[in-house]
């Protein structure tokens, strides 16, 4: 089809009007519950933690170790990625939802072996994150070290 | 014919045909018309691309079977699928050990390889062609989207690629339904680059090859019993009508879709309907094929539809061209 016959932009239009929407209300309120709860359980294992005499440092990093472990977990039996099609960024954004990231591909090109599949692929979806994260990291913390 | 279309001397008779679909495709509302429903979406292999192969080799054999032809019979095979270099195709096809050509059109595949099969058989260059289309849920996600473990959304424009493969022998010898005439479509970028919104993209090919082959033949949609798109889904249906009625061409009680009719959108959640090149494979060589046989429909203009996304393309800012086939079967 040719731009004579209606045109790139009157097709957007078109595609625009067209395009069932999102239903943004329901998915932000399914984002806020599940993404709630996995804070609320992480808070719970912090304050596990820290009632069994860990320090408040050492209380986090254990915490974050659980989540991830979950995480991995859930993402191993087939669980977590029904918890993201309800949720939304609210299993994403976590912690939990990293480690699906990681652990997803993982599973996904194990079949290509464990150095071209595994070992290349494992961070094809959080690679991104880790690469932006640690440059702005480190930009940050110049700043602070030039500012302090 | 006309600007983009070949008609045939001889009737190319679509002598048999075979479909094997996976087990949520077996669910859906044509699950019945399907020859093999696979449970395992793994076909007994250790990974989805062989199984998708399997699914491949499978219904190439049966369509040969039920045509009541030995391997040897077969002058040429076209077949292909979405995977890089047409492993599907390659690794299904190549125990036959038959002249092969791979051929390529994104979802629109099957009706290239049915277009270039009638080519071959009217041309008197194949006494017996095997025309065949694959595609894997699973191994399509890998190649374009995310892992299959991985927590995502999808959006309510996007589609669900069919698993399963369908295939037909095209003979010079043999009964109805025949295939009458081909319109062969251009490629098409109408500047979509929504890879969720595959509907958006397909439904202008789908439109121009529809409008070229009503001004080629000077016939109208009335010709025709259905006018069949590949995976356009809901999406893609509604912009298809929009735009053939813009063409003076009012199609909205003759068209269906592949994509629509494999699935139950509301039991099955595939949002805007089935997608891949096993989509129009399967649903025409199960459904349609078996309704054209029992003279259910007598005329159809069969129009699989094909989004041409390259990953790297894609990635480096261009649009989605696409592509559309449209093939007359008659009885």
């Amino acid at each position: 089809m040719d731009d004579t016959y209606i045109g790139k932009e009157k097709y957007k239009e078109m595609v625009k009007e067209t395009a069932p929407k999102s239903k943004t209300t329901a998915n932000s309120f399914r984002a806020f519950i599940v993404g709630g709860g996995i804070c609320v359980i992480g808070q719970i294992i912090h304050n596990l933690c820290l009632s069994a005499g860990a320090g408040r440092d050492s209380a986090g990093t254990y915490t974050a170790v659980v989540l991830i472990f979950l995480g991995c977990l859930l993402t191993g039996l087939g669980i977590y990625d029904k918890i993201g099609k309800f949720a939304g960024a609210g299993s994403v954004v976590p912690i939990t939802g990293f480690a699906n990231s990681v652990s997803a591909p993982a599973i996904e090109f194990k079949k290509e072996g464990y150095v071209l599949g595994v070992g290349a692929k494992i961070f094809v979806v959080a690679g991104p994150v880790i690469v932006y994260g640690t440059i702005s990291s480190i930009i940050v913390g110049l700043i602070y070290y030039f500012t302090r | 014919m006309g600007e983009q279309s070949a008609t045939f001397d001889f009737k190319v008779s679509v002598k048999s045909t075979a479909s094997i679909v996976g087990a949520k495709e077996g669910k859906g509302p044509l699950g019945k018309y399907f020859d093999i429903v696979m449970e395992d979406i793994l076909a007994g292999k250790e990974s989805w691309e062989k199984a998708e192969s399997e699914f491949a080799r499978l219904g190439l054999d049966l369509a040969v079977k039920k045509a009541e032809l030995k391997n040897e019979d077969i002058d040429y095979v076209l077949a292909g699928d979405l995977l890089s270099q047409s492993a599907g195709a390659t690794f299904g096809a190549l125990d036959m050990k038959r002249p092969f050509f791979g051929v390529f059109g994104a979802c629109s595949t099957i009706g290239e390889a049915l277009s270039l099969g009638a080519v071959l058989v009217d041309g008197g260059f194949a006494k017996n062609v095997l025309a065949g289309a694959s595609s894997h849920f699973c191994a399509a996600e890998k190649q374009f989207r995310f892992p299959l473990e991985l927590g995502t959304q999808r959006p309510p424009t996007s589609t669900w690629t069919v698993t399963g493969e369908g295939a037909a022998v095209l003979s010079r010898e043999g009964g109805p339904p025949y295939i009458t005439a081909i319109t062969t479509g251009r490629l098409v970028d109408m500047g979509v680059k929504d890879q969720n919104n595959m509907g958006a993209v397909m439904a202008p090919a789908a439109c121009d090859v529809i409008s070229a082959h009503f001004r080629d033949f000077g016939r109208t949609p009335d010709y025709y019993d259905a006018i069949i798109t590949g995976d356009l889904g809901y999406v893609g249906q509604e912009l298809l009508i929009r735009l053939l009625k813009n063409e003076g061409y009012d199609v909205s009680k003759k068209h269906r879709d592949c994509g629509i009719e494999i699935f139950d959108k509301n039991t099955q959640d595939t949002h805007s309907g089935g997608s891949g090149c096993a989509c129009a494979a399967a649903a025409f060589c199960g459904y349609f094929y078996n309704e054209l046989k029992c003279r259910k429909l007598n005329k159809i203009l069969f129009v699989p539809t094909g989004a041409i996304l390259n990953p790297t393309s894609f990635m480096q800012g261009e649009n989605i061209p696409s592509v559309a086939h449209a093939v007359v079967i008659e009885n």
